[in-house]
């Protein structure tokens, strides 16, 4: 049932403008990999490249070794479900998700059982009868999951399926799309420009900036070596500080610009002393300290179960910190900046760099 | 309720009034005698007895039925209508659909030939449409009658304006989920704008049953004779006129177009205003 | 123009689609427009036989022949008169229409079903108002001192040709008026009321100009259909009487070309009716597009 799902070279314009360029990837039989960027980023051309529904790119979709892309989306085997739904209005959701069974020429009583099924799962039974209309939000979203799931394609494509809902419904959602997938074990392709959603469903993530892949690996080596500045700001919440630093001695510690050395704790990085760097420390591994780094507290945002402190360093950089419980915000304090935690970034490609 | 209020119902009966006791007096007179109304003796309260001019005019009986049977005349013109209704919809929903959901080459240049031209009344190319339905034998036919008016521009703009209203994520859901362009069609494009088709009937079906210049020169033959000119011929210019038997037909003629308007008003309403067709 | 991002593919479909379409074009409007500008160019004996190319002969003819300016001119003021009274009437209910809670429905209903009513029966109907021997209002008008005789007074003839054509159209208009007054969003109005504005002042400063796509749109409408399709309404009341009192451009083309067969001028008359025809609708086309810029 799962499929391999092979990319290579997949580009597109339009006009002039390059949106996607030199896509590589493969999926892996019932992998989840979700496409994540800021929207523009060309994931969902991406999408509609390997669902056949944008024509005249460049490049070649292959689906356990053969080649498809010249053809027509119903050829494919591929089911999608839309970021608006896209239900058909004028059908029950009984029609809706047995309108591609039916093309295919499904018997009724094997159609009927299929559709059922479906709606057990997705506790749509009740609701078979009613017209998209008269469904909520999420009730609409899981008809359009129904109709993806029921036809049992060899591969699931998820264009931003939960940003129509509200914060709560979209939680609940996120947990049930992972726990149907991995059920029934269907290579799937999610694409979406939250990285919370990224994190939380991928095996792996493949993060887009302007038309080009920037990393491709589990949400969890994204988070905790991100290839470069963009990913590193795009992934986590809130964003990862940035602080301009130059190589210091023999490329075994950066020196910020107010002077402050910070020693690495995995190595040299290459390069001769006086090279710009970019720093980068997330603000939940920034350590509050009697004695260090100094900090002018400028905003307290009180989340209850933490606490963001934004404030500024002497050299006037803003550093947000992230502290666990609640806590009477000082006009100043102290902090560290722990090195184990430290990312080091090249100030002028912005591309990670790995000690030698 | 304050004076302005007062004001308004008063305008509105008023607009009501200036429509329906025009229609009451044609009912009104039906019913009565001719020679009555010839002498100027209108009575605005219908003779119950007067009511048998109805079976009579339907049947073409009695004095002054020189003109024919009207239930002839009204069956020519709800064929008329009904064809040219039909016609239209189908070609217009046909050729908005190619225009709206694919690419070719020349289509825009063909959609705005058919706009171009198409726009033009029927009244205003009469007499060259005239001799095109002669050369083609198709005076006093059926055809001749229907198929000059079914060529209109208006259901192919109002179809196509729908069509490119339906969502792409709706085209591509439908594509992903195996259909191809005339299972979309008819599943998805033609239940759809079932609305739209709705409105478009009470339009068109309107349209060809208050024709009246086209029918008066394509056909010649009796029993293709439509209630219209069969009105008009019924008023006559010269000699006596059968005043009850003219306004028991046009009574005759307003009855099928006005129940399509009220059946289906609010559709009709919809489509016309949103459309401006 | 819009379109569409997600198309089926291929030519074949799509053209058999609009086949029909384009065929009837070509049958019924390029063919018989072509043989109008050929025919308009030419002239033939009167026995028939032969043709001769007389070049724009016939639109000279046209243009110096002073019965037809007149109904150039007959024509342009009947249009702007059935214009002018039907949209003005229909304006004012709806207005009326749509501030009323109370009987709404029953309102609306009533003023849209004579949508349905053809020229010719509104030529009916107002024969048994007017008719100098039966009609209900003529002896009320001789008692006010009007000798009521529109088959022998010119003006009459054209007043009774107007009322009865622009009684027919005030429905048309009246939909379009109240969906265009009800397409302006409420919170507009509240605002001027709020700045103290009377209904009168609401009506010139906010709704006259926020109508006025609406009222453009109608007004291409209002032109054509008086022109073309009001020729029933005339051809039943007077046929173009008393002389030419009542002759539009339309009862002339049916007059010369059908009962006078005189193919040559019709032709030439036809193709002059066409060029407006062309230039109203591209004036249509351009107002309705702004009317969909408005929205």
């Amino acid at each position: 049932m799962s499929a391999r799902l092979e990319l290579s070279g997949l580009a597109k314009d339009f006009g002039r403008t390059r949106v996607l360029a030199g896509i590589d990837l493969t999926v892996e039989p019932g992998e989840m990999l979700v496409i994540v960027g800021a929207s523009g980023c060309g994931k969902s051309t991406l999408l509609r490249l390997v669902a056949g529904l944008e024509a005249g790119g460049a490049g070649r979709v292959l689906l356990d070794g053969r080649d498809i892309t010249g053809l027509d989306p119903a050829a494919r085997d591929m089911a999608m479900v839309f970021q608006n739904y896209a239900l058909y209005p004028h059908m029950s959701v009984f029609d809706n998700m047995a309108y591609g069974l039916r093309i295919r020429g499904l018997s009724r009583a094997e159609l009927q059982a299929r559709v059922a099924a479906t709606a057990e799962l997705l506790g749509l039974s009740a609701l078979l009868d009613r017209k998209p209309r008269q469904l909520s939000g999420g009730q609409r979203q899981r008809v359009a999951m129904g109709r993806a799931i029921v036809r049992e394609p060899r591969l699931f494509l998820f264009d931003e399926p939960l940003s129509n809902l509200d914060a709560t419904l979209r939680l609940a959602m996120r947990v049930e799309i992972r726990r149907l997938q991995k059920r029934l074990g269907t290579t799937s392709l999610y694409v979406t420009h939250d990285q919370t959603e990224a994190m939380t469903l991928g095996d792996r993530l493949l993060v887009m900036h302007e038309g080009k892949p920037v990393q491709l690996a589990p949400p969890l080596e994204v988070y905790h070596r991100p290839a470069n500045t963009y990913v590193a700001g795009f992934i986590g919440a809130p964003p990862m500080n940035f602080l301009p630093a130059t190589l210091a001695g023999d490329g075994s510690a950066a020196c910020l610009e107010g002077g402050h050395v910070l020693a690495f704790a995995d190595g040299r990085r290459a390069g001769g002393e006086g090279r710009a760097l970019t720093l980068g420390i997330r603000p939940e591994h920034v350590e509050v300290v009697a004695e260090g780094l100094p900090l002018t507290v400028d905003l307290a945002e009180p989340l209850g179960a933490e606490t963001i402190l934004i404030g500024r360093l002497p050299d006037g950089r803003l550093l947000s910190v992230r502290v666990p419980g609640e806590m009477p915000v000082p006009e100043r304090l102290h902090v560290r900046l722990p090195a184990r935690h430290l990312h080091v970034f090249d100030a002028a490609s912005g591309l990670r760099l790995e000690p030698i | 309720m304050s004076t302005g209020r007062v004001l308004t119902h008063l305008v509105l009966a008023l607009g009501v009034l200036l429509f329906l006791f025009p229609v009451w007096l044609v009912f009104a007179a039906s019913t009565q005698e001719a020679a009555a109304i010839s002498r100027g003796e209108l009575s605005l309260l219908p003779r119950l007895e007067g009511l048998a001019i109805y079976p009579q005019v339907l049947a073409g009986t009695g004095e002054g039925a020189q003109h024919g049977a009207v239930w002839r005349m009204l069956g020519v013109s709800f064929a008329m209508a009904l064809g040219i209704a039909a016609g239209k919809l189908v070609v217009s929903l046909l050729a908005a659909y190619a225009v709206a959901f694919f690419r070719f080459p020349l289509r825009m240049a063909g959609f705005w030939l058919i706009f171009l031209t198409l726009m033009l009344p029927v009244e205003v190319r009469i007499i060259p449409t005239f001799e095109v339905v002669a050369d083609f034998g198709l005076i006093n036919t059926f055809g001749g009658l229907v198929l000059p008016l079914v060529a209109s521009a208006t259901a192919t703009l109002l179809y196509r304006q729908t069509f490119l209203l339906l969502p792409d994520e709706l085209v591509e859901a439908a594509r992903m989920d195996g259909a191809g362009p005339l299972r979309f069609l008819r599943d998805m494009a033609i239940p759809l704008s079932a609305p739209n088709t709705a409105a478009l009937f009470v339009i068109l079906f309107v349209y060809g049953w208050n024709q009246y210049l086209w029918p008066l020169i394509a056909v010649t033959d009796p029993g293709l004779q439509t209630i219209m000119v069969g009105i008009v011929r019924m008023i006559g210019i010269e000699g006596q006129t059968y005043w009850n038997r003219v306004m028991a037909t046009a009574m005759l003629a307003m009855v099928p177009p006005v129940l399509v308007v009220l059946a289906m008003q609010r559709w009709f309403v919809k489509g016309l205003s949103e459309g401006g067709a | 123009m819009s379109e569409r991002r997600t198309v089926f593919p291929g030519t074949a479909l799509p053209v058999l689609l609009l086949a029909p379409q384009l065929l009837l074009t070509a049958v019924f409007f390029l063919w018989p427009a072509f043989g109008a500008l050929t025919a308009s160019v030419q002239r033939s004996d009167p026995f028939g036989i032969s043709t001769t190319f007389v070049g724009l002969e016939n639109f000279a003819d046209l243009l110096a022949d002073p019965l037809y300016l007149a109904a150039v001119w007959r024509t342009l003021v009947f249009c702007a008169a059935v214009s002018l009274l039907s949209m003005g009437a229909a304006l004012l209910l709806a207005l009326c229409a749509d501030g009323v809670v109370r009987g709404r429905v029953f309102y609306r209903t009533a003023l849209i079903w004579p949508y349905a009513v053809a020229p010719v029966v509104s030529a009916a109907v107002w024969l048994l108002m007017l008719h100098p021997q039966i009609g209900w209002l003529t002896p009320a008008l001789e008692a006010l001192g009007i000798a009521w005789n529109y088959r022998l007074d010119d003006t009459q003839a054209m007043l009774l040709v107007i009322l009865a054509s622009a009684w027919k159209q005030v429905s048309y208009n009246f939909i379009f008026f109240l969906a265009g007054l009800q397409a302006i969003p409420a919170n507009v109005v509240e605002a001027a009321r709020m700045d103290g504005a009377g209904p009168v002042r609401r009506f010139a400063t906010i709704l006259f100009p926020l109508l006025a796509p609406t009222i453009g749109f109608l007004l291409t409408v209002n032109i054509a259909y008086s022109a073309f399709e009001t020729f029933g309404t005339i051809e039943a009341l007077t046929q173009g009487g008393p002389g030419q009192a009542t002759q539009t451009l339309m009862v002339k083309v049916y007059r010369d070309g059908v009962v006078n067969l005189d193919l040559g001028a019709s032709s030439a008359q036809s193709v002059v009716l066409m060029a407006g025809t062309m230039g109203l609708i591209l004036l249509q086309a351009r107002l309705m597009r702004r009317r969909g810029d408005a929205s």
